[in-house]
């Protein structure tokens, strides 16, 4: 037995027992202050920090696309449209295995290597809980195949979504321009709050000029979600507003009918309503398909159409810039008639013209001479020398002051970007920007549109139209009318007037009209070649011009030069010629002589413009 | 004066005589019935109303009453028996259930009986503080030193067993129904305070014998907005369900952080966070107040026990039932590092349901079985 034996004294054991008791039920009661204490802190002192939390949880406000407004041609013609599409969308935060469920998603829908690309490069650019496109418009049976898997995929979702569409095609494509998807720089430049939504901006022509007009107003809706993300009600919404529709002055038949014209040239032709300046056609060739850029263009047709020769991507009508040939002379002929200079006096032309104590000969493209030459003459035949003569008479200043009335050398101000200027070469200009004097020789080659001289086809049509309307120049303008989508009701745009050519006698411009319509109606005028079987009269002028400086002894065979070197054929014209309605320029680019390639194509325009549309009657017009 | 507390007692013998020959302690039965009903409710919002897991717990609780109800008919000398034996078997099959992981490769805490698994760590819940409490039965209070160093050892064992398997949260528990029944037996407080200072100096070498998940939880708890989609996620949903739920609760089914999942194990080991958000502040004292009020009555029924064993094992049974509500509580709010216990008697599942009403059937049995002396 042990050494110590104690007896169990009870009563002290249960008090010693009792004492602990006690401890504990303080112990207990405290700590359930304690969490009362925290309780009270979480529920009562922060109750609001944390319902804020679960708000922020629990809502999520997501913008609501406006719908683009539509744009339509003058008869009501869909140029631009919003057709509904499907796209595959990945939130990478809500997928636990990415490889795993990319490569399941290729067995039901079609993934290429560059679908992978894009969706990894957006993944770097964008914060994981953003659903990133994956592929763009799936095929209905995609769409039907992924929605019976759609539980195997959590964090991917089909997205139906409104893209645009240029049923068109190509047609329209350097007016209408195009949308793409919102770059970097775009972003800064628009109200990003209102793009919040939004993954498509008009990138050129008509989409990008009017942008903020078709853009609309987004809206927002607040929804719930889960801890999956997944939207389970619309708590409020406010609708997004949206985006007007444009009718655009432009004719779509009209259209189709000059690019069937061009066949396989290069070149531009504007026309323009003559009396409002609206644009009935704008027409760059080659062109290309509007629906390419919009979801994103590949790599490799974007470079084919970039870096291809004939440049499809340029808008000729606006940014090409081509010396005017002998449509200049027109212009040149009235600022004479102003001047004075040379006023009803003849030239002779020995088919050549020489400055005095200069041995250079300027040749006449008619090689044995107009013989004696009037201004009627001058612009009917387009006898170069009558020109050559003027020029030097004029001098530079005065064409460079007098060109500029009818807008050349400026932007048009029309409603799309990309404009050239063109060039109105002047002593002022050669000092400042060549660092060299004037030569008078220089000042000769402006005389029939050559040398510095540049313009752009739509300068070319507003500046025929501008001798149409005796001196009023119009401003031009693509879009005619903003419809609201929802009342229907359109605000019609007024037409402008840009400015006045004055000139001293009115009885000039009808000696200038007169000419022109015998450049069509004469028999000597050089586009004598379409007057056949015409119900109008056709005010117009043919022009050639260089591409390929010729040396002194050299001759110009159009067949032995290549034809990207061959001369650039022009006409301008407007009819009918008393009561002018439509103006039209067209420049094929090396398509050779004016009146035998370019004219054909006016004429085909005015025909279907003005026979066919009814429109002999007059319309709206400047007052 | 040993007998003048028996008398209350005896007072309402008239009133409750059916249920006290049936050995059934109308108080803790209340408390727990309120509990179990408070628990389906809660139950059947967070676990999106599905009926099929109301049933399931509905079914756990009456297995874990006819439980509780047997256990409260065996008189505590019985209990006192076989202890020993309980404690034995328990070693030996935590000690199987080790082998056994080691050879299946990853965590093990069950065996699997064919018709039940059963978890030896469960068991030593109670078994533990039996064992512990009949070590002192026969012993001069407070203990010698050389008996608190076994006593110790006792604890050790089976504590580090199941921290091994790895089960933190069981570990905690079964080791403080041990340390509970030393503290009742009279440990000096000095004791307790030198413990607590060691064990502290020791927390920077114990921290290398952790998981790399439970480093996880306890860096977590420091700062959880350090990793709020990771390990933070837990405990910063928790504290806005808490939080938003502010004093009356956003109302019963319509708790935004449960329902729409922002809540993890919102019907286990969170539900407490559930039910704060629901029930607000007003919901959470009123169950915080039940659980004290079934502690109270435990530690009464502690302290009106007759022999040494059942104030020792009473004591530390409704101790350990009150160290549960607060480590999982103090999780759930943030206040302790996440430890994976469920709040006893509310969440769904686990064992620990019927080892809890076991344990309450002891109780019930040790103050049942008192004799008294008639009034």
């Amino acid at each position: 037995m042990r050494v110590q034996i104690t007896i169990k004294d009870h009563i002290r054991e249960g008090q010693l027992f009792t004492n602990r008791a006690v401890a504990f039920v303080i112990l207990c009661t405290a700590l359930v202050l304690v969490i009362i204490s925290r309780l009270a802190y979480l529920q009562i002192i922060s109750h609001e920090h944390f319902t804020t939390l679960s708000q922020n949880n629990r809502l999520n406000v997501l913008p609501i696309e406006p719908i683009r407004g539509l744009i339509y041609d003058r008869n009501g013609v869909v140029l631009a449209q919003n057709v509904p599409i499907y796209n595959l969308k990945i939130t990478p935060e809500q997928v636990s295995d990415l490889p795993t469920t990319l490569n399941k998603l290729a067995e039901l829908v079609e993934i290429t290597p560059q679908d992978l690309e894009r969706f990894q490069k957006l993944r770097k650019q964008n914060r994981s809980f953003k659903a990133l496109p994956l592929r763009y418009r799936l095929t209905d049976q995609e769409v039907a195949k992924f929605a019976v898997n759609r539980h195997r995929f959590p964090g991917v979702d089909i997205e139906a979504e409104l893209s645009r569409h240029y049923p068109l095609g190509d047609l329209v494509a350097h007016s209408v321009g195009y949308v793409g998807r919102i770059d970097e720089s775009e972003l800064q430049r628009v109200d990003q709050a209102n793009y919040d939504g939004t993954s498509h901006i008009g990138k050129t022509g008509v989409e990008r000029y009017y942008e903020d007009i078709l853009h609309g107003q987004v809206g927002h809706q607040e929804v719930e979600i889960n801890a999956a993300g997944r939207i389970l009600r619309v708590v409020n919404k406010n609708a997004p507003i949206p985006g007007q529709n444009l009718h655009l002055s432009i004719d779509a038949r009209l259209q189709k009918i000059a690019q069937d014209a061009f066949a396989d040239n290069n070149g531009a032709l504007v026309a323009i309503n003559a009396n409002n300046g609206a644009v009935l056609t704008l027409t760059s060739l080659p062109t290309f398909d509007a629906n390419l850029f919009v979801n994103g263009i590949d790599a490799k047709t974007y470079r084919e159409l970039r870096d291809s020769e004939d440049h499809p991507l340029i808008n000729r009508a606006l940014y090409g810039q081509y010396p005017p040939g002998s449509t200049i002379k027109p212009f040149l002929g009235l600022a004479g008639l102003e001047h004075s200079v040379n006023k009803g006096g003849h030239v002779f032309c020995p088919g050549y013209f020489s400055l005095e104590g200069d041995s250079h000969r300027y040749r006449d493209w008619k090689k044995e001479g107009h013989g004696i030459v009037d201004l009627d003459k001058a612009i009917v035949e387009s006898c170069d020398v009558y020109f050559y003569d003027l020029a030097v008479s004029l001098g530079v200043d005065r064409i460079a002051t007098f060109l500029k009335q009818f807008g050349f050398g400026a932007r048009t101000g029309i409603d799309i970007y990309g404009e050239s200027t063109g060039l109105i070469p002047s002593r002022e200009w050669k000092e400042k920007e060549r660092k060299a004097p004037w030569y008078l020789g220089e000042t000769v080659n402006i005389g029939i549109g050559q040398g510095y001289t540049l313009v752009t086809p739509l300068q070319l049509t507003l500046a025929v139209a501008t001798l149409a309307n005796r001196g009023l120049r119009i401003n031009p303008r693509l879009v005619s009318g903003i419809q609201d989508p929802l009342s229907r009701e359109m605000q019609l745009i007024a037409p402008t007037l840009a400015g006045n050519v004055d000139v001293v006698n009115p009885d000039n411009w009808q000696q200038i009209v007169r000419a022109m319509t015998r450049v069509v109606h004469f028999y000597k005028g050089t586009a004598k070649g379409i007057s056949a079987n015409l119900q109008y009269q056709i005010a117009g002028k043919t022009g050639t011009a260089q591409v390929f400086g010729l040396k002194q002894d050299e001759e110009y065979k159009e067949k032995d030069v290549q034809k990207k070197l061959r001369d650039h054929a022009l006409f301008i014209a407007f009819a009918p010629a008393d009561h002018p309605q439509i103006a039209v320029a067209a420049i094929v680019e090396n398509g050779g002589h004016g009146g035998s390639v370019a004219a054909p194509i006016i004429r085909k325009i005015m025909d279907a413009y003005l026979l066919k549309e009814g429109n002999l009657a007059s319309e709206e017009t400047v007052n | 004066m040993e007998f003048r507390s028996y008398a209350s007692p005896g007072n309402s013998q008239a009133n409750t005589s059916l249920l006290y020959r049936w050995h059934i302690d109308l108080p803790l039965l209340a408390g727990i019935t309120t509990l179990a009903c408070a628990s389906l409710l809660i139950l059947y919002s967070s676990g999106g109303q599905d009926l099929n897991l109301i049933y399931r717990q509905i079914l756990r609780f009456l297995m874990a009453f006819v439980i509780m109800f047997v256990m409260a008919q065996i008189a505590p000398h019985h209990i006192q028996r076989w202890s020993p034996w309980l404690y034995g078997i328990g070693l030996a099959l935590l000690l199987v259930v080790l082998l056994a992981g080691e050879i299946g490769k990853g965590a093990q805490r069950w065996l699997d009986l064919g018709l039940f698994r059963f978890q030896p760590s469960e068991m030593m819940k109670v078994a533990v503080p039996m064992m512990i409490a009949w070590y002192f039965t026969e012993q001069v209070l407070p203990p010698r030193t050389s008996r608190i160093a076994v006593a110790t050892l006792m604890i050790v064992a089976p504590v580090f067993l199941i921290f091994k398997q790895p089960d933190l949260g069981t570990a905690i528990l079964v080791g403080s129904a041990g340390v509970f029944v030393l503290l009742f037996a009279g440990l000096y407080w000095r004791w307790v305070i030198l413990v607590g200072i060691s064990i502290s100096g020791m927390a920077p070498i114990l921290w290398n014998y952790l998981h790399d998940y439970q480093k996880q939880r306890v860096l977590t708890f420091l700062n959880p907005e350090n990793d709020p989609l990771g390990a933070g996620y837990h405990i910063i949903q928790s504290k806005i369900a808490i939080g938003s739920g502010g004093i009356y609760g956003k109302g019963w089914l319509n708790g935004t952080q449960s329902q729409l999942d922002f809540l993890p194990e919102r019907s286990t080991d969170f539900i407490f966070a559930a039910f704060a958000e629901e029930f607000g502040f007003i919901g959470v004292v009123l169950l915080m107040s039940l659980y004290l009020f079934i502690v109270l009555r435990g530690l009464y029924i502690a302290a009106m026990a007759q022999d040494t064993f059942s104030r020792l094992l009473a004591g530390s049974l409704t101790m350990t039932f009150f160290i549960y509500v607060f480590v999982n509580i103090g999780m759930v709010t943030g206040l302790l590092p996440v430890v994976g216990l469920p709040l006893p008697l509310i969440s769904f599942g686990g064992t620990s349901v019927v080892t809890l009403l076991a344990g309450f059937g002891l109780l019930m049995g040790i103050h049942t079985h008192r004799k008294l002396l008639p009034a």
